[in-house]
C-alpha cells in the first residue's frame, strides 16, 4: 500500500500499464514491482522449478523472484526484473512461468514431488533409454521448466551501441561514487559516472542518512546538480557496467527507451564500451538474504529493499511486519517503519545483547524457523530461549549482513579474498590494473567510510592521471556502522531456498557435497545455484558457506566460482546492435550496379560485392538460356561485363621491378613497358596464393590484378612482405581498385566497339594481345589492356568511377548495334572454363603452382616467396593431383562439382579416390557439359575414363580426362 | 564525341538532416595520393609547398592552403585533395579522387553521431581540430578528419557508399530521438 508523504515517485503523473491483462495504475517513477506492491499484489511469478509463489526480494537489479515478460508480439523481451522495468502507459506485463492463471499454476503439481526433483534427479531420472533424451525427455523438461518463453521473430524495437572515453570512469553513484565523481572532476578530469538507476545517489535514496547535516538524498541531490553543471562530466544513469576487459575497457548496458512508450527511432537500449584511463568502482554491496525454512514466500524481502520501497517508492510491503536479523544496521528498517506510522509486529534478531533502535518488540537470540501463505506470507513461526512461537505478519523483512560488490574486480581473472574480521570477500589487492574499489564493494560499511574512500580512491587515480587534486573536504556523516554476526541458513523441517531463481535449496548444495562434488565450480553445476540470469548475485556466498560446512572446510578454502561478464543480463540485440540487416556487413556496389538491376539482372554476392548472375532477355525463362545466349554472344560477337571488383594495386618505385619479382614466381622485371603479363603468387608455404595480370605502365610504374576474392588478402600480404621481409626496396602501393571503373570487352567485334569510344582507334600493331596504356575515352583519361578470360580477343578498359555508370551504359548500347551486349557471372564462368582458366575453385589453397600445370612459371634464375618451400618433395610429380579436364561420356550427363573421381572398375570409396571435380559447367560453344577437376597423375592420363561419383547427390557419371584448355589452344583468337 | 556523364559516390544517398546534424556529401575534385620514395621526403614536402602551398603534415594531422588539403592517411603516404592532380618528382603519385566517397558530418550533436560509428577517443582534447585518423566506420575502413570543433569529414571506398549512409543515418535518427527526450 501507499504511504503518504514518502517516496521519490510522482505522484501528480498517473500511469496505467497492464499486468497479466488487468489494468494497474501507478505513479511515474515506480518500477512495475513498487506499482504492484502498492496494489498489495504480491504474487509476481512463479518459480522454476516447483513453480512456487513467488514476489519480490529485492529492490533492485539483483532480483531473482520477480521476473517478468515485458511487451507484446516479437517485442516482447523475457525475464525482465520487475525491480527494474518502470512503468509507462500502455505498457504490457505478464508473468511467466505458469500454466494456466498465475494464483492457479497448473505445474504447481511439481511443488508436491520436490522430495523427488532435487539436485542431480534429471540425470539419475532418464539415464534411459539413451535415444529417449533428445527426442522426449528434453522437450519436455524444457517446457515445464525454464523461464520466460522466446519469440521467434526479429524485434521490431532498434538498439545501438555507443564508444565513450573519459579520464575517470566512476561506476556507481552512492556517497563513494560521488565522493570520487567530484574530486576527480574538480581537478579538471574527464569523469563519467555510471550509475544502475534512475537517479544518482544510491542506497542515500532509500535510507535516513545524514550528510553534512543534511539529509542524503538532498546531499545527492546538490552533488547531482554541481556534477551536471560541470562541462567535464557526464551522468550516465539507467546504465550498468556489464565486464572489464584489458586496458579498462568496459562494457556497459543503458536503458534508452525501455521505461518509455515506444518511438520510432529511439534505441530501447544501448551497448557501450568505454575506455577509461582509470576508474574508481563503487558498486556497493547486497545484501544478504538467509537461508530458513519456507523463505520464499511473497512478501518475504530483504530488509533494506523494504527501505528502498518506502522512501524511494512511497509504498510499504506490509502492514504488519516483522523482521529477522543479523545484524544492527537491519534494525532502521523496523525503526523507519514505525516512523512512517506502519506497525511493526516483531523484531528477530539471531543474536543476543542487541540493543533496540525503535520501540518495537526485539526476540534475542531468535530464529525463523517456518512460515506460512499460499500465495503470500501470512504467519512465521519463531524458535527462541527453547521454545516456538507463532506471529502473525504479511511482510518479513530479512538481512543476514552484506555482501560487497566485488564481481567487476574479478572479471580479468582475479579471486576476491576473505576477510574475517569484515566476515565477507572484498577485492583481491590490484585486481584490475587502474580500477580502485571504494566504499561499501570495498567493505566500508559506514557512510563516512565511504565518503573517505570516494576522495581517497579519485586522489589515487588523479595521481595516476598526473593530475592536482583540488581541495575537497569530506562532509560529516555516520561513522557507525553497526556489528553484525554471520548466520547462512537456519536448520528446521522443510525446504530453505538459498537461489530463488533456480529452485536451490540448502538439501541441494548438502546433497552434492555428500555425492562428492566438493569443489565450489562442480557443486555450482550440479545443482544450478548461481546459474540462473542473476548469476547468483544473492546466493553464491551463501551456497559456498553451507558447502564449506558440509565438507568441514572453511570459506577461504571452499573459495568462490569464476565471476564472468556480463554483471546483468545483456540482450545479444544491444551488443550487436546495428550489425543486423543491411548493418551486418557492408554491401559494395560497382558503377554498373544501378544499370544491371535495371535490366533484371539477379545479383549474387562475391565477397561483399555484388555482381549480376546473368541478364535475361524477354522469352527466358530459365537462368541457363540466358547464360547459353550470352555465351554466343560473345564467341560470335562482344559482349560486356563489369570487372571492377578484381583488385586493383598500383605499384611504384625504383625497385618496383625487384619487389614484384620477389612476390611473383615468375619475371616481372623483364616485362616492357606498355606490356601485361600474367602472373601466379605463391605463400611462403609452396602452395598458390593468388594469379592475375600485372600490367607495366612505366619504367618504375606497375598496377596488379589480383582476384576478386583475394583483392584484400593480396594487399596485406604486399604490405607484410615489404615492411617485414623486404623493407630496403624502395617501392610504395596504394589500391586502386575503387578508383577505376573497368569493363572487359571481348569478342570477335571487341576491336570495333572499343575503337568506337576511344579518342585514337588502336589497330593489332598498335596494341598487340597483352597491350597496354593510356587511351582517351571520350575526351577522358583512361587506360586500355589486351588481356582475355575467355579466349576472345578481348580488352578491358578503365576510366574513373565517376564516369563509370555513364561508359557502361553507353558501351552496352553500342555492343547491342553489334549484335552484342552485356552479359553475367554465368557466362564468364563459363566463357573461361571452356578456356581452361582457373579461379580459387581450383586454386582453393591446397594445390601448387606444379598441380595447376604452372611448375615452369617457377622462375630458376631468381628467389621469390615460396619458392623454396614449393622445392620439397611430394609438392609436385606424378603422385599429386593434377589439374585436368574432363568431359562425360554422353555430353548430357551433368558433372557436379565436388563430386570424387575413381577407376572406372573400382568401388567409390575413399581408398579407391583418384581426385575431385572443381568447376562444371554445360557448354553451348562444344554442346556437352565441361569440367575442371584434380586427378592423381592427371596430366599422364589424357584419354583415360573415369567415373564420376557424387555421394551427396547420388549420381554417376563415367567421363573422358582430356586437357582443362577447350577452346582455342593455340590462343590464335585473342591474339587476332 | 560523347560526353561522359559524371556521378558523384553519395549521390541520391545524401544530404541526410536530423536535429542538429547534418550529413552532406564533399564532392572530391582530384585527390592524389603521395608516397615520397626513399630519403625524398623533405624535397618532396617542400615541392608540394610550391605546388599546393602547404607541407607534408605530421602523422594524425592535416593542413589547408588556398589551393588544397592535405592529410595524412597512412604509413608514409599523404592525401593531396585538390582542384587538378599534382606533379611533383620524388614520390609515388596515385590517383585517389574516385576511389572515396566524402561525407562531412556537422552539427551541435555530430560527436555524438560518429560515437556510434567510430571507435576513436574524440573529445575535442584528444581528436583536435586538424586531426585525421585512419579508423573503422561502423564495419568500414575510413579516413576521419575533424575540420572544426563540430564538423568532421569522412571517407569511405566509394563502393560503400551506401552502407556509410545507411549507418550514418540510422546513427543520426537515433542521437536525434534521444535528443527529442
Amino acid at each position: 500500500m501507499r504511504v503518504e508523504g514518502r517516496g521519490r515517485i510522482d505522484r501528480s503523473q498517473p500511469v496505467r500499464f497492464s499486468f497479466d491483462g488487468k489494468t494497474v495504475t501507478g505513479f511515474k517513477g515506480d518500477t512495475v514491482a513498487s506499482a504492484l506492491l502498492a496494489r498489495d499484489i504480491r504474487l509476481m511469478g512463479r518459480s522454476f522449478k516447483y513453480h512456487r509463489p513467488r514476489g519480490v526480494l529485492t529492490a533492485g537489479s539483483e532480483e531473482p523472484n520477480a521476473l517478468i515478460q515485458v511487451g507484446q508480439g516479437h517485442a516482447m523481451i523475457p525475464n525482465v526484473r520487475a525491480t527494474v522495468q518502470e512503468i509507462h502507459d500502455g505498457l504490457t506485463v505478464t508473468s511467466q512461468n505458469r500454466m494456466g492463471p498465475l494464483d492457479r499454476d497448473l505445474m504447481a503439481v511439481n511443488d508436491l514431488l520436490w522430495p523427488f526433483l532435487g539436485a542431480g534427479f534429471y540425470y539419475k531420472t532418464f539415464m534411459w533409454p539413451r535415444a529417449f533424451w533428445e527426442g522426449l525427455y528434453e522437450p519436455i523438461i524444457r517446457r515445464a521448466a525454464g523461464l520466460g518463453r522466446m519469440t521467434r521473430g526479429a524485434s521490431p524495437e532498434a538498439n545501438e551501441r555507443a564508444f565513450a572515453h573519459c579520464d575517470v570512469l566512476v561506476i556507481g553513484a552512492g556517497p563513494a561514487g560521488l565522493m570520487a565523481a567530484r574530486t576527480a572532476a574538480e581537478a579538471g578530469a574527464d569523469v563519467i559516472v555510471i550509475d544502475e538507476n534512475t537517479e544518482i545517489g544510491g542506497r542515500l535514496l532509500s535510507d535516513s542518512e545524514e550528510i553534512g547535516g543534511k539529509p542524503g538524498d538532498v546531499w545527492a541531490g546538490e552533488m547531482r546538480e554541481k556534477l551536471a553543471a560541470m562541462d567535464n562530466v557526464r551522468i550516465m544513469t539507467r546504465t550498468t557496467v556489464t565486464g572489464v576487459y584489458d586496458d579498462l575497457n568496459f562494457g556497459a548496458l543503458e536503458r534508452v527507451g525501455q521505461h518509455l512508450p515506444h518511438e520510432p527511432d529511439l534505441p530501447r537500449e544501448c551497448f557501450w564500451r568505454i575506455r577509461a584511463k582509470t576508474a574508481v568502482l563503487a558498486a556497493g554491496a547486497l545484501e544478504r538474504p538467509i537461508a530458513f525454512p519456507m523463505n520464499d514466500r511473497p512478501g518475504i524481502m530483504l530488509a533494506s529493499a523494504v527501505r528502498s520501497y518506502l522512501n524511494r517508492y512511497g509504498v510499504a510491503p506490509g502492514r504488519n511486519l516483522t523482521l529477522f536479523a543479523t545484524n544492527d544496521d537491519a534494525h532502521r528498517t523496523a525503526a523507519e517503519m514505525q516512523a512512517a506510522g506502519l506497525r511493526v509486529a516483531a523484531v528477530i534478531d539471531s543474536r543476543t545483547g542487541v540493543e533496540k533502535q525503535g520501540d518495537y518488540r526485539l526476540i534475542e537470540g531468535g530464529q525463523v524457523i517456518g512460515t506460512k501463505g499460499r500465495h503470500g506470507l501470512r504467519e512465521i513461526t519463531v524458535r527462541h530461549g527453547g521454545r516456538t512461537e507463532d506471529i502473525i505478519t504479511d511482510c518479513l523483512a530479512m538481512s543476514g549482513g552484506w555482501n560487497p560488490s566485488v564481481h567487476l574486480t574479478c572479471h580479468l581473472g582475479a579471486r576476491p579474498v576473505w576477510d574475517a574480521e569484515a566476515k565477507a570477500f572484498l577485492p583481491a589487492p590490484n585486481a584490475v590494473p587502474g580500477m580502485i574499489p571504494a566504499g561499501a564493494c570495498n567493505g566500508a560499511m559506514s557512510t563516512s567510510a565511504c565518503l573517505t574512500q570516494g576522495k581517497e580512491a579519485a586522489t589515487e587515480a588523479l595521481k595516476a592521471l598526473g593530475l592536482k587534486t583540488a581541495r575537497i573536504t569530506v562532509p560529516k556523516a555516520s561513522d557507525e556502522a553497526g556489528s553484525g554476526s554471520t548466520l547462512w541458513y537456519v536448520e528446521g523441517k522443510g525446504r530453505a531456498w538459498l537461489d530463488f531463481a533456480n529452485d536451490v535449496t540448502t538439501k541441494d548444495i548438502r546433497l552434492a557435497a555428500q555425492e562428492g562434488f566438493i569443489s565450489v565450480e562442480h557443486m555450482k553445476r550440479y545443482t544450478t545455484q548461481g546459474m540462473a540470469p542473476d548469476q547468483g548475485k544473492s546466493s553464491n556466498i551463501a551456497a559456498l558457506a553451507l558447502l564449506a560446512d558440509a565438507t568441514g572446510r572453511g570459506i577461504p578454502e571452499t573459495g568462490t566460482t569464476t565471476y564472468r561478464p556480463p554483471f546483468i543480463p545483456t540482450s545479444i540485440g544491444a551488443m550487436a546492435a546495428g550489425a543486423e540487416a543491411k548493418g551486418f556487413a557492408p554491401e559494395r556496389f560497382t558503377t554498373s550496379d544501378r544499370a544491371m538491376r535495371s535490366w533484371g539482372a539477379p545479383m549474387i554476392t562475391a565477397g561483399l560485392w555484388y555482381r549480376p548472375s546473368y541478364l535475361p532477355k524477354r522469352g527466358e525463362t530459365h537462368w541457363r538460356q540466358s547464360c547459353d545466349r550470352e555465351v554466343r554472344m560473345v564467341r560470335e560477337a562482344v559482349g560486356v561485363v563489369d570487372v571492377s571488383t578484381l583488385g586493383k594495386i598500383d605499384i611504384q618505385g625504383p625497385d618496383a621491378a625487384a619487389f614484384l619479382d620477389f612476390v611473383y614466381c615468375n619475371m616481372f622485371s623483364t616485362l616492357k613497358p606498355g606490356r601485361v603479363r600474367y602472373g601466379l603468387m605463391l605463400r611462403e608455404d609452396g602452395h598458390v596464393m593468388d594469379d592475375g595480370t600485372t600490367a607495366r605502365l612505366g619504367e618504375n610504374h606497375y598496377v596488379m590484378t589480383t582476384t576478386t576474392a583475394a583483392a584484400g588478402q593480396v594487399m596485406t600480404h604486399l604490405e607484410f612482405v615489404h615492411q617485414c621481409l623486404r623493407p630496403d626496396l624502395d617501392v610504395a602501393f596504394i589500391s586502386a581498385t575503387e578508383q577505376w571503373a573497368q569493363f572487359s570487352v571481348a569478342g570477335p567485334k571487341a576491336r570495333d566497339l572499343i575503337n568506337s569510344v576511344l579518342d585514337q582507334p588502336v589497330d593489332n600493331e598498335s596494341f598487340p594481345f597483352m597491350a597496354c596504356g593510356e587511351v582517351m575515352i571520350h575526351g577522358v583519361k583512361g587506360r586500355l589492356f589486351r588481356i582475355s578470360f575467355s579466349g576472345e580477343h578481348a580488352y578491358e578498359i578503365a576510366i574513373p568511377s565517376r564516369y563509370g555508370e555513364a561508359l557502361f551504359r553507353d558501351l552496352v548500347a553500342r555492343a547491342e548495334t553489334l549484335g552484342g551486349g552485356a552479359y553475367g557471372m554465368e557466362a564468364l564462368n563459363v566463357l573461361r572454363l571452356e578456356k581452361g582458366f582457373i579461379t580459387h575453385s581450383e586454386i582453393h589453397g591446397r594445390v601448387t603452382a606444379d598441380d595447376v600445370g604452372m611448375g615452369r612459371m617457377v622462375s630458376a634464375k631468381k628467389d621469390c616467396i615460396g619458392k623454396t618451400a614449393s622445392l620439397r618433395p611430394g609438392l609436385s610429380g606424378e603422385h599429386r593431383e593434377q589439374l585436368v579436364g574432363l568431359k562425360p561420356k554422353e555430353p548430357e550427363n551433368a558433372l557436379l562439382a565436388g563430386a570424387h573421381l575413381f577407376r572406372e572398375g573400382d568401388a567409390a570409396t575413399r581408398v579407391n579416390d583418384q581426385g575431385y571435380i572443381t568447376s562444371v559447367a554445360w557448354s553451348p560453344t562444344f554442346e556437352t557439359h565441361i569440367g575442371l577437376g584434380f586427378l592423381l597423375n592427371g596430366r599422364a592420363r589424357m584419354g583415360e575414363t573415369v567415373r564420376m561419383v557424387d555421394h551427396l547427390r547420388d549420381k554417376t557419371t563415367l567421363c573422358e580426362v582430356c586437357d582443362p584448355v577447350f577452346f582455342d589452344p593455340e590462343g590464335g583468337r585473342a591474339r587476332g | 564525341m560523347a560526353s561522359l556523364i559524371a556521378r558523384t559516390p553519395f549521390e541520391g544517398l545524401l544530404p541526410l538532416s536530423y536535429g542538429t546534424v547534418e550529413a552532406t556529401e564533399v564532392v572530391l575534385r582530384s585527390v592524389t595520393s603521395v608516397a615520397p620514395f626513399s630519403g625524398q621526403a623533405d624535397a618532396v614536402s617542400k615541392a608540394l609547398e610550391k605546388a599546393v602551398g602547404c607541407r607534408l603534415p605530421p602523422v594524425g594531422t592535416f593542413v589547408e592552403a588556398n589551393r588544397a588539403r592535405v592529410v595524412w592517411s597512412g604509413l608514409d603516404q599523404w592525401f593531396v585533395m585538390s582542384e587538378d592532380t599534382v606533379t611533383i618528382p620524388g614520390a609515388a603519385l596515385t590517383d585517389q579522387g574516385d576511389a572515396w566517397a566524402a561525407v562531412e558530418i556537422a552539427g551541435t550533436d555530430a560527436r555524438d553521431v560518429l560515437a556510434r560509428l567510430v571507435p576513436l577517443d574524440l573529445r575535442l582534447s584528444v581528436f583536435e581540430v586538424g586531426h585525421a585518423a585512419r579508423t573503422m566506420l561502423a564495419h568500414m575502413s575510413c579516413l576521419l578528419m575533424r575540420t572544426a570543433e563540430d564538423r568532421y569529414v569522412a571517407l569511405v571506398f566509394r563502393s560503400m557508399a551506401a552502407s556509410a549512409a545507411h549507418d550514418i543515418e540510422r546513427a543520426m535518427r537515433m542521437v536525434s530521438a534521444r535528443a527529442d527526450l
